[in-house]
Order: structure tokens, then sequence, then C-alpha cells
């Protein structure tokens, strides 16, 4: 039996406001990153609510043209900067990354508060956006709007996007440095979890593209103040040069956004499967191939641009590459099924609907990259899907799928199964019902941001807004359960999932320094180390270290013991 | 591939005349084979994806841990079977690169002797210039012949995107983009913006009328010289629509982006710095020519520069029109 009167966690062992906003804890940074995403999230949710109110029929009904384009921008913009791209490696990232390889905290401390601290001021400056004149150009700032006709606080959300851009590219540097000198020893880099891979790759991209978007940004803001004229073609600059400054960034932040919850589902998937992952290699590599890729089919959102023919040739032809490695991912996690013992908890559930939403989401890809395919769908509602499939569809779902998997760990308190898989079912649903539609909005004609629309696209745009309300339902009693199994939920095992990773292998609530002793390591998907007890509710060691009745004795110690002996 | 073809052939006849399930009536020489290619690819994920979807609801099925309490032992990885994996969907994917390649350079050379007509952008309305200098807000397009756009724009980027036809192409400031097409469909078609370009972008729409050769020769003769066989005030009423005034300034005293003009004409107007000017003939012009120079009070600066998109004559009867609107 465990010791249930813990004692000191990281939770209880220091209080007030300081404790935390000043902590260089991993782990209640962690939690304050996901806290801030999440409030970030429920004001781009409530946008989009908006948005399918109003286009639930054409015409103008609650708001106007000028309040619509506002609308989506802001859904875009933070949606885009302050939600999903920290939502999962700064969030769950934080929280998750040093137990997983079973280190103390991360790299550098300092500079991961640092990094939080940035994120709030960015997040100030989008405060400052909403309280003034707003924004209307589209997440994606394109010139010459932004910077010459825009009569919108531009400036502010540049900058804003600028300052999160450094809290990402901090976040990058102390992931590298850890995920490099803080395994303990006996972790080699095939002994990695999935996870970390998926976070390895994004900082490789957070610290080479994020500089790009941060000078691309600052110029639109010089552009605007100053009328320096490097976008403007009355001054002989170029308007389609910020398109590729852009999407130089914001093509590989696609997959900084998806890589760490595509590692998450494989997480979830051995875990739920009580299966090791199968092609464990193959997926790790996957990650770092479609990293090094993304950075060269940034092209593919320019065909109908105007850029050359041959360009558009050639960055057709690269990106078709991306969707093997993506292809790898999936046939694997398919593969780890077989032959399991699947347990369809609320986290399993997410990440079932992610092999469909992200198998989707993937091969409505290859129509856009078909040169000639994008040339219609280009700039439609199928495009909006698309990448909604992806960065929703996968992305978010695997962020809510983690949050359950690693909610007792976090606060040693199950959320209600039966809710949260009611729940997840019903987001899954209803994000399905909202964004099949748009695909054949898209292939009908429709274009994306328009306020108003064709009679012959209302019934597209009718389903979806009922998919967004069923979505938005279940949003809010995710919420309302997680924060109260906070207070009131069962207490937690030290292991209720059986999984193997080290973060599981402690007790249910962290010390403040995760690890007394460097832990001793072993095959992360290895499920057969743990075993079910009824007395505990979870699951616990079949050959537990002497000493530390939390952590397993993997199997290569054990064949040593008995060769030995 | 045999046996699909029957299905390629369904949702194919669906989509031609009448439209169908995925898509608008195929009006463009473009349209059939487009469409084609989108059918390919829907096929090949659609195995896919069935594939995919069907094993692991079968293993979530067989493997549930009420039927299957223990995992059983199986291997965890097979180099064999994941080069399987990559390289199957790898040679669909060639095929499917090679296909969008030929279509796409279909698309991007247009015939020599194409039928060239001139397409204006701005916020938010449409203008197109036929070879004779006629004039037009709608686009008018003869049917079986060539056509090819050259298209600008006077501010910001925009797009014409014509979903009957399957074309689409960005107009960038301070460079000139084309398109083309062969309409094979009489009728009228809708013609969008289809990159974001501010306030009215979803009302910046138009229609195309795709018309026999010899009604459309017909129209685009009368086109040409209306301002010299109309009254000034009717040659300017087609002018203030043909320029897509309309857009932003309405006739009926109501307000849209810009001041409406009914009724201002010899009026005293306060300007945004506080000023004040009265509106005769010098000032509209001044208005149309360098329009955010003085700018009525209320109003944000946002009307695009005519300077160079409207000749005199088209000018004089616009201002004549402008003083026609009273109460």
């Amino acid at each position: 039996m465990y010791d249930k009167s813990q004692g000191v966690n990281y939770l209880n062992c220091e209080r007030g406001f300081w404790s935390w906003f000043g902590t260089l804890d991993h782990k209640r940074l962690g939690l304050m990153y996901m806290w801030s995403v999440m409030g970030a999230m429920l004001v781009g949710g409530l946008f989009a609510m908006a948005m399918r109110l109003e286009l639930f029929a054409p015409g103008e009904q609650y708001v106007n043209a000028e309040q619509f384009n506002q609308l989506f921008t802001l859904h875009g913009a933070i949606m885009v900067f302050l939600v999903i791209i920290p939502g999962v490696p700064a969030g769950l990232g934080n929280f998750a990354l040093p137990l997983m390889l079973g280190a103390k905290d991360v790299a550098f401390p300092k500079l991961n508060r640092f990094s939080y601290h940035l994120w709030v001021i960015g997040a100030l400056f989008f405060v400052g956006v909403l309280v003034t004149t707003g924004l209307d150009t589209g997440w994606t700032f394109y010139a010459p709007y932004s910077t010459l006709h825009s009569q919108t606080a531009v400036v502010w959300a540049t900058f804003g996007a600028f300052v999160l851009g450094f809290s990402s590219i901090f976040t990058g540097i102390n992931f590298i440095a850890t995920i490099h000198k803080m395994r303990p020893p006996g972790m080699t880099w095939f002994k990695v979890p999935l996870f970390c891979w998926g976070l390895y790759a994004t900082a490789i991209m957070q610290i080479l593209a994020t500089p790009v978007l941060g000078i691309t940004l600052l110029l639109v803001g010089v552009e605007r103040m100053l009328g320096v004229g490097i976008f403007n073609p009355d001054l002989g600059g170029d308007p389609v040069l910020f398109q590729h400054l852009f999407w130089f960034y914001s093509h590989p932040a696609v997959y900084i956004m998806v890589l760490p919850p595509l590692g998450i589902i494989s997480e979830l998937i051995a875990t739920y499967s009580r299966k090791h992952i199968y092609g464990y290699r193959f997926i790790a590599m996957s990650s770092v191939a479609i990293a090094l890729v993304s950075f060269i089919v940034w092209g593919h959102h320019m065909f109908t641009s105007g850029q050359s023919p041959l360009t558009s040739i050639v960055f057709s032809a690269i990106t078709f590459f991306v969707a093997i490695p993506s292809a790898i991912k999936v046939f694997n996690w398919v593969a780890t099924l077989y032959k399991g013992s699947i347990v369809l908890k609320a986290p399993m559930i997410y990440a079932l609907s992610v092999i469909w939403l992200f198998g989707i989401g993937g091969m409505t890809g290859l129509w856009l990259t078909t040169l000639e395919q994008d040339i219609h769908l280009h700039d439609t509602y199928f495009v909006v899907a698309h990448f909604h499939f992806v960065m929703v569809g996968t992305a978010i779902f695997a962020m809510l799928g983690g949050m359950h998997h690693w909610w007792p760990k976090m606060f040693g308190r199950m959320y209600p199964e039966k809710l949260a898989q009611i729940s997840s079912t019903l987001t899954f649903v209803g994000f399905n019902l909202t964004f099949l539609p748009q695909f054949v909005a898209g292939t009908q004609g429709m274009p994306r941001r328009y306020f108003d629309y064709a009679p012959r696209f209302e019934i597209y745009n009718q389903i979806s807004s009922v998919g967004a309300a069923f979505i938005g339902i279940s949003m809010f009693m995710t919420l309302w359960y997680l924060l109260w199994a906070i207070k009131k939920g069962k207490p937690a095992p030290a292991n209720p999932w059986g999984a193997v990773t080290l973060d599981w292998q402690m007790p249910p609530i962290p010390d403040p320094h995760n690890f007394k002793d460097a832990p001793v390591v072993g095959d992360p998907y290895d499920m057969d180390l743990f075993v079910w007890s009824e007395d505990e509710g979870g699951y616990v060691p079949r050959n537990p270290v002497p000493g530390n009745p939390y952590q397993a004795l993997p199997r290569s110690a054990i064949e040593e013991g008995t060769s030995s002996a | 591939m045999t046996l699909l073809l029957p299905v390629f052939a369904a949702f194919q006849s669906q989509s031609g005349q009448e439209g169908g399930f995925w898509f608008p009536v195929q009006a463009s020489n473009h349209a059939d084979r487009y469409d084609w290619v989108f059918f390919y690819i829907l096929i090949v994920c659609g195995i896919f994806l069935l594939g995919i979807t069907v094993s692991a609801t079968w293993f979530l099925f067989k493997y549930h841990r009420s039927r299957a309490p223990e995992p059983e032992p199986s291997p965890s990885h097979s180099t064999a079977l994941e080069i399987v994996w990559s390289v199957i969907p790898a040679i669909f994917l060639a095929y499917m690169f090679w296909l969008g390649f030929v279509g796409f350079m279909e698309q991007r050379t247009p015939p020599a002797d194409a039928y060239e007509i001139h397409a204006t952008a701005r916020k938010w309305s449409w203008s197109f210039t036929y070879p004779n200098g006629a004039e037009s807000d709608e686009l008018h397009v003869p049917l079986g012949v060539p056509v090819k756009m050259i298209m600008s724009s006077q501010d910001v980027i925009h797009a014409l995107f014509i979903p009957a036809f399957r074309v689409k192409q960005d107009i960038v400031p301070g460079r000139y983009s084309d398109l083309w097409f062969t309409p094979i469909m009489e009728g009228e078609f809708e013609l969008y913006c289809a990159e974001y370009c501010g306030k009215d972008h979803s009302t910046m729409q138009t229609s195309v009328f795709v018309e026999p050769e010899g009604v459309f020769n017909a129209w685009v003769e009368e086109a040409a010289d209306f301002i010299s066989k109309l009254p000034p005030a009717e040659a300017g009423e087609r002018v203030f629509k043909m320029k897509g005034c309309a857009a932003c300034h309405s006739i009926d005293g109501s307000v849209v982006t810009g001041p409406s003009f009914k009724g201002q004409f010899g009026t005293t107007r306060k300007l945004a710095d506080g000023s004040s000017v009265t509106m005769d003939e010098n000032y509209i012009r001044k208005s149309i020519l360098e329009p955010n120079a003085q700018v009525v009070a209320g109003f944000d600066p946002v009307m695009t520069n005519f300077q160079g998109q409207i000749n005199d004559d088209q000018l004089r009867v616009l201002i004549e029109y402008i003083k026609s609107v009273k109460e």
C-alpha cells in the first residue's frame, strides 16, 4: 500500500499569488499556462459562436460587416497565437516533459518563467486591441490591407504577436536543452517518450521559424508608422513578399501546433490499449521528418498569389512529401490497437477521434496541394474546414485528451469519467457536424471570410451553426466538471491508467522537485511492468524498485538480476 | 480501376448541366477535367479513410477490454510493413501531383488568340474593359471563345473567382495577373472576390453573362459609345454603376461607407479637419481623383484613388448625374 497522506507536494508546498506567478517550478508554470490558455480559448470560442450565430442565415442579423470582420480576425489571431501555439507545448509540455524525462525541472527554469511572463505581456497587447479599435485584417495581416488601409489597432496586435513569438522561442530553446541534457542515465534517445519527441521537433521549428515572423510583423508596424514602403507597390515594394515571409513561419507553425498533440495521441493510444506503441522509431522519426520538410513548403499557400508557376510546381511536389510521415503515424496507431486490451476512457475517445479527424484533415490537404485543385478551392470554405480539422480536430482534441489524461497527476483527483465520456463524444459529433458541411460549401464555391452569402449556401451554414452549438455546450460542460473535479473528485491513485512513462511512476501529486533520486529507466511502452491493483484502484509496479514503491523495475534490470542470481 | 468508372460517371453526370452535390455547373472548358481529378482524389482518400476507420473500429470491438481483458503478445514493429505503407500511398500521391501539374499548366497557358478583357478590382466593386473601349460592372463574355482576363487592382489584394468556371487568381496592386477560360454554357454565373479586402469583401460580387457571339458583339458595340448617345445625367448613371460607386455611396440618403449623394450638390460640407467646403463641380472632381484630401467629417479616409482610372468624358457625365440626384 502506498502512503495516502503524501504530505508535501508541488501544489501545497507554497501558497499565495507570488508563489505561483513568480515560481520556477515547471509544473506550476505548466498549470498557469493551461489556465491562461483556457481563458483565451473562452474568448476566442465566444467569438466563433457569435460568428456562427450571424452566419446561420444570409444577410445581416446580429452584427454588421465591420463587426463580423473583427470577429473572424480576433477569433483567428487569439486561437492561433494565444491558444494553440502555446497550448500543448508550453502548457501540457511544461507540466509533462520533465516528468516524462525523469528530470527535476527544465534546463533553464528562470527562462521558463520569463517565457510565461512574455506570454502574459503579449496577451495584454491583445487585450489592448480588444478595448481600443479592434482588428480587422484577418489573422494573416496581409499587406497592403494591413499596412495602408486598415483603420484598426494593427500595430498593437503585431507587437503582441511579436512578444508572444519570443515566449515561444524561449520555450523551444528550453525544451531542446532539457531533452539533450537533462535525461537520466540510461535514457537513450530511443527511450524518450513520443510526446517528448513531438516537443523536440516543435522546438526546432519554434527556434528557426519564429524569428522570421517577428521581423515580418515588426516590418508591418514600421510600414504603418513610418511608411518605408517595403510592402507598398507605390514605393517599389511588393505585397507578395509579405506573404512569403509570413508563411515561412506560419506554415511550420501549423506543425508547431500539431506535432506535440500527435505525440500525446501516441501516448494515449498505447496506454489505453495496454499495448506497446507500434513502430516507435518510425513515429519518432516521422515527427523530425515533418519538422524538417515543413520549412520548404510555405509556397503552397500562394498558388494563386501570382508567384511564378515554376515556384508553385516545386512547392506542390515537396508538400506531397509531408503526407508520407503523417500517414505513417496514423497507420502505426491503428496497428497499436491490434491485439490490445482497449478501454474507452475519455482520453481514448479523444485519441480515437483524432485518428478520424487527422485522417480527414490530412487527406483534404492533398486536394489543396494538387495544383489544379487548389485553384478552385483556395480561399473557400474547403480551406476553412481543412485547417479546422487539423488545428482543432487534431491539436485541440489531443490537448483535451491530454488534459484528461494528466488531470489526476496535476491535481491528485479523478475527473468524473461518465460525464467526460459523454462530453468527449458530444464534442466529436458536434465537430463533424460543424466542419464536414463546410467542405461542400467550399467545393460549391463559397469564399471564406464572407459576412453575407448567396442563399444556395444557407443549408451548409445552418448545419454548421447547429454543430457549433454542440461544441459550445460540451466545452462548457467539460470546463465545469474539470473544475469540479479539482475540489470534489475522487482522490487519484498514483497510476490510474497503467501508463509506464516516468510521469506515472511517482506519487499521485508530484513532489516539488519531481524525483528524489534519478529514476531507473526502461522501455516507456512496456505495459507489462504495471498490474491492476483493486486495493489501490489503479496500477502498481509488478516488481517495484527497492525503496520506491512507485517505480517499476524495468525488464532489463529484472533479466540482469535473474541471470546474475 | 475499371470498377470505379461507374462511380466516376455518377459523380460526373451530377455535376454537369445542373450542378450536383459537390460542384456548381460545369460552365467552362476547365470544369470537366477539374471535377474528374477531384473525384480521383476523393476515391483514393475514401478508400484509405475507409480502411483506417474500419480496421480501427474492428480492433476497438474485438479487442475491447470486455472481450480482451489482457493484451495478447504481438510484435511492436516491422520495417517491412512500414515500407509497404509508405510506398503504396506514395505511388498514388505521385500520380496526384502529376494530374495537378498538367491541369495547372493548362490553366496557366492561355491560347495566343484569346479575346482579352481587362478587369479592375477595387474596394468593393469590379470594372471590366473590352478591346473596343467599352466598360461594364458586370462581366460579359462570348460563348465558346477563349477569354483571357488581364487584371489589376487599385488598392489592396483582391481575387477573381468564378466557381462555375473553376478559375481563381489573386489581383495584386502594382502588377498585372491573368487567367483564362472558354465559356461553354450560356447563362448568368456568380463572380466573387475571394481574397479578403476589408469591410464589404462579401458584397464584392457581380455576375458573368455568357452570351452567343452575336448577342455579345451587339452588346459590346452599344456599351462602347453610350456617353455620346445618352443625355449626360443618364450616361452618368451608367458610369456611376460601372465604376462601382454604388458600393459605398447611396442615392437615397442612407449612409453606407461614404456619404450619400442625395440632395448634396451645392450644400456646405463639414470636413474631418474642422474646415468646410461647398460641394461644387470642383469638389466632386477632386474627391474622385484625390479622394482622401478633403474627407467629410464622420467618415474614414478609405476611398480608392481614381486618378488614371476615369477619363474626362466619364467624369463630366458622372458629375452631371450626382448633380441630378435631388430630394
